[in-house]
């Protein structure tokens, strides 16, 4: 329950960090928060020879609004996403998913990029941001790229980022008007793994069609699951009952690909799902201005 | 054995330099290397809350951080909450007084747990009290007479 030893640098700028990048390749890890990396180290499940920690990196740490969209350093802890006036005004989503995102000592030291570069298809984090339709900043020595956050989750624990990059801002677009938000989970203990969760987002026209609907689940595959099939069964209509169990028939039993675990079978989590999503849509709509629901 | 480095840290006030390996966790050094064994070990993994010492003001687990992190920044462990053994923190008192632990494995995370809860919220409803609660594990009470230690600790507080 030790870590195994290592060479730890611990730069105070993105420059310095991306050549030790370069000059480690493989051997290397980024330390963001820590959180789940420091576990995964005290079991030697992962043992690199060199740890980079980014705590120093003043220059990742700062949210700010830009035309349209609000920017977040990859080194903001997750105690500044649950309480930043800024996060609660450009994205009530992220805000009511914060609470639920481990416990605050962790979110004390946890980060956004970290959580995001961690890709755990049970982590809050993820899902946000693929119901928000964030632009992840991907930087190496040599270049920068942004990555669709739909693009960026490849795989259990696996994300786009090549050897070489590291994740350095992440864009958080606009919500539209008349946009209703919700985020809902279901875990044995407040601020445990999830055994399901879900994010919702409706959008609706004036005269209350629904415009775009998004759905995105956790601990559903070896990713953040987005239900598209489902989502745009809602797009073009009035919101009623009986279209949200449809919807969440749908979402719940084709789109989503629960493993099960100790805690809870697969059909518990297929169940789960359904009855968050209805819930979650009706919590939505009505945020968005459909009041008809029930 | 890797490289060890020089680290200065402001532990209860006080102020420290030593040479670590890197690979020390902050709960160890606290331990073993100052000797402030208030601070309990459960899981090593962040689940327990055990461990839980405040870093620069906020509540933290020290097993899922590396001592040479802390250089240049405050901890605060249970043995900094009472002023002298006869002055106890208003938490302590009120865990003394409604006794709020059996075995006490888990009490100094608790303690430093509460103490940015209840600075931050003065007058929390029981089900903030839970919630906060809910990153440390007791074995022992079942948490009702914690509960009501948190109650007492808040009115001795406001």
């Amino acid at each position: 329950m030790k870590p195994a030893p290592f060479e730890y640098h611990v730069p105070d700028s993105i420059e310095e960090v991306l050549t030790f990048l370069q000059n480690y390749g493989d051997e290397a890890k980024l330390l963001a928060g820590g959180q789940s990396l420091v576990p995964a180290m005290n079991f030697r499940v992962v043992q690199p020879s060199v740890l980079i920690d980014l705590n120093r990196v003043k220059e990742l740490d700062y949210l700010r609004e830009d035309d349209q969209c609000l920017r977040i350093g990859a080194m903001v802890r997750e105690r500044t996403l649950e309480f930043d006036p800024f996060v609660a005004k450009w994205s009530p989503l992220l805000k009511e998913a914060m609470p639920h995102v481990a416990h605050p000592q962790i979110r004390n030291r946890g980060t956004l990029g970290g959580s995001l570069a961690n890709a755990d298809p049970a982590a809050e984090l993820p899902v946000i941001m693929l119901a928000l339709g964030a632009r992840l900043k991907a930087r190496s020595a040599s270049a920068e790229r942004w990555v669709e956050a739909r693009d960026f989750f490849s795989g259990m624990f696996t994300t786009d980022l090549a050897q070489g990059e590291m994740l350095v801002e992440i864009e958080l677009p606009a919500v539209e008007d008349r946009t209703g938000w919700s985020f809902l989970e279901v875990a044995p203990r407040a601020g445990d793994y999830a055994l399901m969760g879900v994010a919702a987002l409706v959008t609706l026209y004036e005269n209350k069609i629904c415009k775009q609907a998004r759905l995105v689940y956790l601990n559903a595959g070896d990713g953040p699951m987005e239900a598209k099939e489902a989502a745009q069964l809602l797009e073009g209509e009035a919101l009623n009952n009986e279209l949200i169990d449809s919807v969440a028939a749908l979402a719940s039993k084709k789109e989503i690909t629960p493993f099960g675990n100790i805690h809870a079978s697969a059909e518990y989590q297929h169940h789960l799902a359904k009855v968050l999503t209805k819930k979650a849509l009706k919590i939505a709509g009505k945020r968005a201005g459909e009041e008809n629901l029930q | 054995m890797t490289k060890r480095l020089r680290i200065s840290i402001t532990v209860n006030e006080k102020a420290y330099s030593r040479e670590v390996e890197p690979r020390l966790l902050l709960s160890d050094f606290l331990r073993h290397d100052l000797g402030l064994t208030g601070t309990h070990v459960g899981c090593e993994h962040g689940v327990c809350g055990a461990c839980t010492i405040l870093f620069d003001g906020e509540s933290a687990r020290s097993c899922l951080m590396f001592a040479v992190q802390a250089d240049g920044h405050k901890v605060t462990t249970v043995e900094g909450l009472a002023k002298s053994i006869d002055q106890l923190h208003p938490i302590q008192q009120a865990f003394w007084e409604a006794h709020g632990l059996q075995c006490g494995y888990c009490t100094p995370g608790i303690l430093m747990t509460l103490v940015p809860f209840l600075e931050q919220n003065p007058d929390p409803s029981e089900d903030e009290i839970r919630h906060a609660l809910s990153g440390n594990l007791c074995r022992c009470t079942g948490y009702q007479h914690i509960v009501d230690a948190v109650k007492l600790a808040a009115e001795k507080m406001r």
